[in-house]
């Protein structure tokens, strides 16, 4: 057995040891679905041990707080916490996209201060980007940070902030100068903190009717200069950056689930305990027709990963794989629970909380979960506008 | 039990990737769009000198063990032509010669293959015989009877029959499956007739036997029919991968050159979105096509692999062909625009051993 195996091992036995009983409420499936304290404290603690055990930022430099190993160890890890299926990791901004942003352009100060608390989750991180009436179109931002000496006033309000009532820090895109040449110019950047006054919180409620992200409202909050990143009228550029780790296209994350979801398997597992017409639905050839379709999307999409590990089997487009990998995966997802409540017959219509539901009505819950990922980080059509004009040249939308 | 396991394996040589080039430079400078619609009209379908070319770069023997003749690269290395050959839809008798390749690798005796592969990686010709009249995908379903060492029925969809030096024909000798080997020269007694199919790159036969006889027997039926099967299945998905990409970069031209209402057409995200698609379709396929291959020259069970990828790539490629015909408006409906030929080509390989359902069900049965 060589050293990478063993490392497996290691892992794996470590995770089964620790792994946090399974709570008496309903776990999010991703951390965009964290809405109630014990959740959140849950989901928190089992980072912290797992950052404490040493399989979390493994990769990380080690004057910061991380492993100061090999990417491969952490890939490993990371890998067996998803074949174990323990709980995601909630610090889910910071350590896939802020963290990574900030040792990518952070200064040395930024470093020593955010990167350790985002591995071991004592700071949690949210996201200031969308607003009321700007998503998709990020660069319409409105929300203002205006320079008073050496702090920026903040006013305005961002929308569908994800952990917006745990986090400490957000990254926040605002308009420093509304009179700039063009709008991408009048945009900043900032580390920005949540616990200042004039920063409010407001949770919303989620078409499941749990909670999980909120509306938070800027009224002349001010928060120091400093927590400007690089300088006035780069935040269009930080914020595609941010974006490109989000969307997992640039590698530099800290690791570990960023979220539990079921796989074909487990449609598989349900197909088996159902019935149609008396006879196991797995018989159904339309069913079956149906699982094996899933099954070779997930599989093309896994070995696609593969694959893009191959220069010489990807040379006419390297960024088709990477680029394309949150348009497919989260449209397999949304199109694979969708399929799966059908196996249930009427108990298809039983909701979270109903006795008789199966697996405590976590299969419709999931099916509407999965329009998060269709929609948060960038909608699937914005995706595949992206796709498109980035990978295939095709022309732009507008103008 | 409820896991479904599947491998996630990858391997591709620097060997393979110097293949892979030379065959993508090959293909596009030797049979550019006007020089296949001008073979569409030849009795061959192909041009010797082509043939010639390829056989001197060593494609014919790839798969060949060395010590039958060949480079002993394996079905692998076959794939690596395949798939630029499908770009350019180039039609040449390299499937038909590999399929028979690999029934007699796997069927034939060691005399066998001392006989017939030497021959096949300097230039010889072969081609299999294993579809009937019912159109059916089971290759045991074999009517043509072996009556003291002669032939009798036929066999549709003999592809490059005209130009074979020798055919591998499934039968049924006292009801008892067998391969066997017809040589071009006791074909004189036999019917050969040229079939009209919706790929008219391709040249596909109808081949009554009348008492042909038979110039060898294998030795193992079931194993030769098992493995031409799945070399066609990863060498036709190998082929629709390079269609799609074909198709692809005809549906980009014309999306980025195409104007209407003032704009270039690949703006609308009615055409915008779908050719996204068509690319995922092609990612996807390549990736199960190069996986299987991995699979099966590592001597790993591949079968799942193998079904997989000609179930993607029959209906990635029918799709791409599909969308490509509407993308063009009014062009698309002409005999001109190259979208036809490739809808022509997908639909050729998706009816070739076994449409994507038809693979499905299969898998159904391997994994469920
Ligand atoms: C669960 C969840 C968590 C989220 N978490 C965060 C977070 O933490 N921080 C944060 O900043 N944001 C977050 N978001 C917001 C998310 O990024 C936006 O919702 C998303 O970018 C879409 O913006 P919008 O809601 O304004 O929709 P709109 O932009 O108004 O879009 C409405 C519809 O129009 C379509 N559309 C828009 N533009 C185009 C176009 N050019 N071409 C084709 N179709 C188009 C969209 O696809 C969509 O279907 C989250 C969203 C969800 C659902």
């Amino acid at each position: 057995m060589n050293e990478l195996e063993e490392f497996r091992e290691e892992v794996a036995a470590w995770l089964q040891q620790n792994r946090p009983a399974q709570p008496d409420f309903l776990l999010p499936e991703t951390f965009m679905e964290v809405g109630t304290d014990s959740q959140f404290h849950f989901l928190r603690d089992w980072q912290q041990q797992v950052y404490e055990a040493g399989y979390l930022g493994m990769a990380w430099p080690k004057e910061y707080g991380g492993g100061g190993k090999p990417q491969v160890l952490q890939d490993i890890a990371t890998q067996e916490m998803a074949r174990l299926k323990v709980p995601f990791m909630t610090n889910t901004i910071g350590l896939n996209w802020a963290g990574p942003l900030i040792l990518a352009i952070g200064t040395e100060e930024e470093k020593q201060k955010y990167i350790k608390r985002i591995l071991s989750a004592e700071d949690i991180w949210c996201q200031g980007f969308s607003e009321p009436d700007n998503g998709s179109d990020l660069a319409a931002a409105t929300t203002t940070a205006v320079r008073d000496g050496d702090e920026y006033i903040l006013n305005g309000s961002k929308i569908w902030t994800s952990l917006g009532s745990f986090a400490r820090y957000m990254i926040l895109l605002a308009k420093t100068n509304p009179k700039a040449d063009n709008r991408y110019a009048g945009l900043s950047y900032f580390l920005s903190p949540m616990d200042v006054p004039g920063i409010d919180v407001q949770p919303i409620r989620k078409l499941t009717g749990e909670y999980g992200f909120t509306q938070t409202f800027f009224t002349d909050a001010r928060i120091p200069a400093s927590c400007l990143m690089g300088n006035e009228g780069e935040g269009w550029q930080i914020a595609m950056k941010t974006l490109t780790f989000e969307r997992g296209a640039t590698g530099g994350q800290a690791g570990g689930l960023a979220m539990n979801q079921m796989s074909v398997s487990d449609v598989v597992e349900l197909a088996r305990r159902s019935t149609r017409e008396g006879r196991p639905a797995i018989e159904d050839p339309l069913i079956r027709d149906q699982l094996i379709r899933f099954l070779t999307e997930e599989q093309g999409d896994r070995l696609s990963g593969v694959r893009a590990g191959i220069p010489a089997l990807v040379s006419e487009r390297p960024a088709a794989i990477p680029m394309s990998g949150k348009l497919r995966g989260t449209e397999h997802k949304r199109r694979l629970f969708q399929f799966a409540l059908s196996l249930m017959g009427s108990n298809a219509a039983r909701w979270v909380g109903d006795s008789h539901a199966d697996r405590g009505g976590l299969w419709p819950r999931s099916y509407f979960n999965s329009f998060s990922a269709t929609i948060g980080g960038g909608t699937s059509q914005v995706q595949a506008n992206i796709v498109g004009e980035r990978v295939l040249g095709l022309p732009k939308d507008q103008g | 039990m409820a896991q479904v396991n599947l491998k996630g394996t990858m391997t591709f040589s620097d060997e393979q990737a110097m293949l892979l080039d030379t065959a993508t430079d090959y293909f596009r400078d030797k049979f550019p769009m006007a020089y296949v619609r001008d073979q569409m009209l030849s009795s061959s379908g192909y041009e010797q000198t082509r043939w010639d070319e390829m056989v001197a770069l060593g494609w014919s023997g790839l798969a060949i063990p060395e010590e039958f003749g060949g480079s002993g690269l394996g079905l692998a290395a076959a794939v690596t032509i395949a798939e630029p050959m499908g770009r350019a839809l180039a039609a040449t008798p390299f499937l038909s010669t590999q399929l028979f390749v690999q029934g007699m690798l796997h069927g034939g005796s060691v005399d066998q293959k001392n006989a017939y592969l030497s021959q096949i990686a300097e230039g010889k010709i072969g081609t299999v015989a294993l579809f009937e009249d019912s159109g059916g995908w089971d290759l045991t379903d074999v009517g043509v009877e072996l009556i003291d060492g002669r032939l009798k029925g036929a066999k549709t969809f003999v592809v490059d029959a005209g130009v074979a030096d020798w055919v591998l024909v499934s039968a049924r000798r006292d009801g008892e499956l067998v391969v066997v080997v017809v040589n071009k020269a006791d074909l004189t007694g036999s019917t050969l007739e040229r079939e009209v199919v919706i790929d008219e790159t391709r040249r596909s036969y109808r081949l009554s036997f009348n008492g042909t006889p038979a110039a060898e027997v294998l030795g193992d039926a079931s194993t030769a029919l098992n493995a031409i099967r799945n070399a066609a299945l990863l060498l036709i998905a190998a082929e629709s991968g390079g269609g799609i990409a074909g198709v692809l970069n005809v549906v980009v031209e014309y999306l980025t050159t195409r104007t209407a209402f003032g704009k270039k057409i690949g703006g609308f995200q009615g055409l915008k979105h779908p050719t996204v698609d068509i690319l995922i379709g092609l990612e996807r396929t390549r990736s199960h096509v190069y996986h299987a291959a991995s699979l099966l020259d590592a001597g790993e069970d591949a079968q799942a692999a193998i079904h997989m990828a000609k179930a993607e790539a029959s209906d990635s490629f029918a799709f791409a062909g599909d969308r490509a015909i509407q993308f063009h408006g009014g062009f698309g409906f002409t005999w001109d625009c190259d979208a036809q030929m490739y809808l022509r080509r997908a639909l050729w390989s998706q009816y070739s051993f076994g449409d994507a359902a038809y693979h499905r069900k299969q898998l159904a049965a391997l994994l469920l």
